[in-house]
């Protein structure tokens, strides 16, 4: 977790995101759906991204394909390098494990499993032993401000703490990239703004953040939005005045 | 992950819901008791047979004199005395099968003692006869074989006559009893036989040295043996090859032609308890059986139980895939959550098997034996079923698609 922003960047000669003309139809019976319609997207180490766009847009699906849970129909997609189109579902599962992070809106806890053996979960299948799987869930914890919450239950905690929890699952094994898929959309607007503090956090310290959502103050908290509709990208945009503010920190 | 790992998870997983854990494997935990309180059951029955039928003398052959032919008219086994006391040495000495072999003559007669008289079945015998016949004595001794030779007057009564004669207050020992007018002296009383199979009391007979019976007794017909000779084989396997080797020695020794009909005849018990032995073989296995369809139908509650389990936790599946997890690693998670039920069920069903097996034994005083083939063979079949009844299952949970998996409701 302590690779600082200049290290990032400097690895930011090829992207960590590269795809391009990526393309996803899904077809139930006769009806097909272009749910993706030729979005190449570059995303540089380090940044912080967000995808927004009302239902139906497409950037689920793009967060699906971009996140290794889904294969695009047509279109080439690099992370970090690696090619990911023609993998299989072991060798994606090891990515999504080694590289990725995911935190979503339900928060996905497993029920009756404690805050910390839910953050253990992706040392288990990264096949990390016992002693180290609890250490490193621990710190994972106090990283989210809930060191003194190890013990709880899910249905213990508040929304927000269980958003928490979430978020130090997705950080746990030292990701490259975290996905957000509506982090905040089942909490109240005041622990919405100490999750996106949290986001932000994430983002100084150099973790690739991708947000994605249809609530604009969410989106105002990236450094780049990128605006989808009916599957294709219309808007990209960089807000240079946040970028320069993190480089002061 | 290794294999200790997932055991951890699947157990994990089966703790947060123990109640119905345990009513899933409970199906298991009545097949495997049932076939380990069958089975126990079963062998200790068959023990039970093999002990009667040794305690009969399970290798012990029984040879009749032949029938008598008077116009069309067959007596029955023993009415021509065709045997011959020569035929008994030959049969002791020359047949290699064969352990021992005792004469036994029988005739009945009027018992006398001071005071009271009774009439049973007294029998001229030697000491092996009561060797052969697993019979032991219950106070003083058997008669020797000195006396034999010597043509004693001693006499050994069964507990029956003792009753009889002497009441329960009267040692027997010592005292004179008289076969007719011939007094012999009481040397032995046999144990407590009890009834036979046939329904005649073991008990109400006395027995005197074979010399002394053909002196004293019955007159004898020389040459000829007036009565059975019992032998036994050195093993009980050997009953069938001691019967042939007889039979050949006697047709020999008779002088009978290939083709004639034998004038003898040789029985022996191992017959029948092979067909008892059978009886309660079938009965076992036909009580496994039952157990074994009641196992593969706990195997369906487990399978029942896991394909409900996997859709309850299609968001887990879906999560656990979204974190790393392999489709192997859901499979075999899913796979050992079901072998860790049923054999959990298989265990709890030998321990449930055995305390019910133990508690019908106290109860009806039924023999029980335990076979630690057996336990083995429940435990690996509820291993197997767990496997086999948690494939389909764990195989649908580890072909779930994450994101559909991940948005389930």
């Amino acid at each position: 977790m302590s690779a600082a922003p200049a290290s990032s960047r400097a690895a930011a000669g090829t992207p960590l995101i590269d795809a391009r003309d990526l393309e996803k139809i899904y077809s139930s019976g006769d009806v097909q759906v272009h749910a993706l319609r030729g979005v190449s997207l570059s995303v540089a180490a380090g940044e912080m991204l967000a995808i927004k766009g009302s239902s139906g847009s497409g950037k689920s699906t793009l967060m699906n394909v971009l996140g290794c849970l889904d294969r695009p129909t047509r279109g080439r997609y690099w992370l970090a390098g690696e090619e990911i189109g023609c993998l299989g579902r072991d060798r994606l599962a090891d990515i999504r494990n080694r590289l990725l992070g995911f935190v979503f809106q339900n928060f996905q806890l497993l029920p009756r499993t404690s805050a910390r053996e839910n953050v253990e979960l992706p040392l288990l299948y990264a096949g990390v032993a016992a002693k180290a799987r609890r250490q490193r869930a621990e710190a994972a914890l106090a990283r989210v401000g809930l060191a003194d919450r190890a013990g709880h239950q899910p249905n213990q905690l508040s929304g927000g703490q269980q958003q928490r929890v979430a978020i130090a699952r997705a950080l746990v094994n030292d990701p490259k990239l975290i996905f957000a898929d509506e982090p905040t959309g089942n909490l109240d607007s005041r622990t919405s703004a100490e999750i996106l503090r949290l986001f932000e956090e994430l983002g100084a310290a150099g973790i690739t953040v991708l947000l994605v959502t249809h609530e604009r103050e969410i989106a105002a908290v990236a450094d780049r939005v990128i605006e989808m509709r009916d599957g294709e990208i219309i808007a990209d945009r960089r807000r240079a005045s946040r970028r320069s503010t993190r480089e002061d920190a | 992950m290794s294999f200790v790992q997932v055991l951890f998870v699947a157990v994990r997983a089966l703790l947060r819901n123990p109640l119905r854990s345990f009513l899933t494997a409970l199906g298991i935990v009545i097949g495997v008791g049932c076939v380990i309180a069958m089975t126990s059951i079963g062998s200790g029955a068959r023990a039970r047979v093999d002990e009667t039928f040794s305690a009969m003398g399970s290798n012990m052959l029984i040879i009749h004199s032949g029938t008598s032919r008077r116009g069309g008219a067959r007596g029955g086994a023993g009415t021509l005395p065709t045997l011959q006391w020569e035929d008994l040495e030959a049969i002791q000495n020359e047949v290699p099968a064969i352990a021992s072999a005792a004469p036994l003559l029988t005739s009945a007669a009027q018992l006398m003692a001071e005071g009271q008289n009774w009439a049973s079945s007294v029998r001229g015998t030697t000491p092996v006869y009561f060797e052969i016949r697993n019979w032991p004595i219950g106070r003083g001794r058997f008669f020797y074989d000195a006396e034999v030779d010597a043509g004693a007057k001693v006499i050994v009564l069964g507990q029956t006559v003792v009753d009889n004669l002497f009441g329960a207050f009267t040692d027997p020992i010592g005292q004179i009893v008289r076969v007719g007018r011939v007094p012999f002296e009481v040397v032995g009383v046999a144990a407590k036989k009890g009834q036979s199979a046939f329904g005649t009391d073991n008990d109400d007979v006395a027995f005197v040295p074979v010399t002394s019976y053909r002196s004293r007794i019955e007159g004898g017909l020389g040459q000829f043996l007036d009565g059975t000779i019992f032998a036994s084989a050195v093993s009980a396997e050997a009953t069938q090859e001691a019967q042939r080797q007889i039979e050949e020695l006697l047709r020999a020794r008779h002088r009978i032609r290939p083709g004639e009909p034998d004038d003898f005849v040789v029985r022996n018990l191992g017959d029948l308890a092979a067909a008892q032995q059978e009886g309660a073989r079938t009965m076992t296995s036909l009580l496994a059986g039952i157990a074994l369809v009641s196992l593969v139908v706990g195997g369906i509650g487990i399978m029942n139980i896991m394909l409900v389990s996997v859709t309850e936790r299609t968001r887990e599946i879906g999560l656990r895939m979204a974190v790393g997890a392999r489709p192997r690693s859901i499979l075999s998670q899913f796979l050992v959550e079901s072998m860790v039920l049923s054999l959990i069920g298989g265990l709890l069903g030998v321990a449930a098997g055995l305390g019910s097996a133990s508690w019908l034994v106290a109860r009806f005083d039924w023999p029980m034996l335990l076979e630690p083939g057996i336990v083995a063979l429940a435990l690996g079949t509820s291993a197997v079923v767990g496997i086999a009844f948690g494939l389909y299952p764990a195989w649908k949970a580890s072909r779930l698609d994450p994101i559909q998996a991940l948005r389930y409701e």
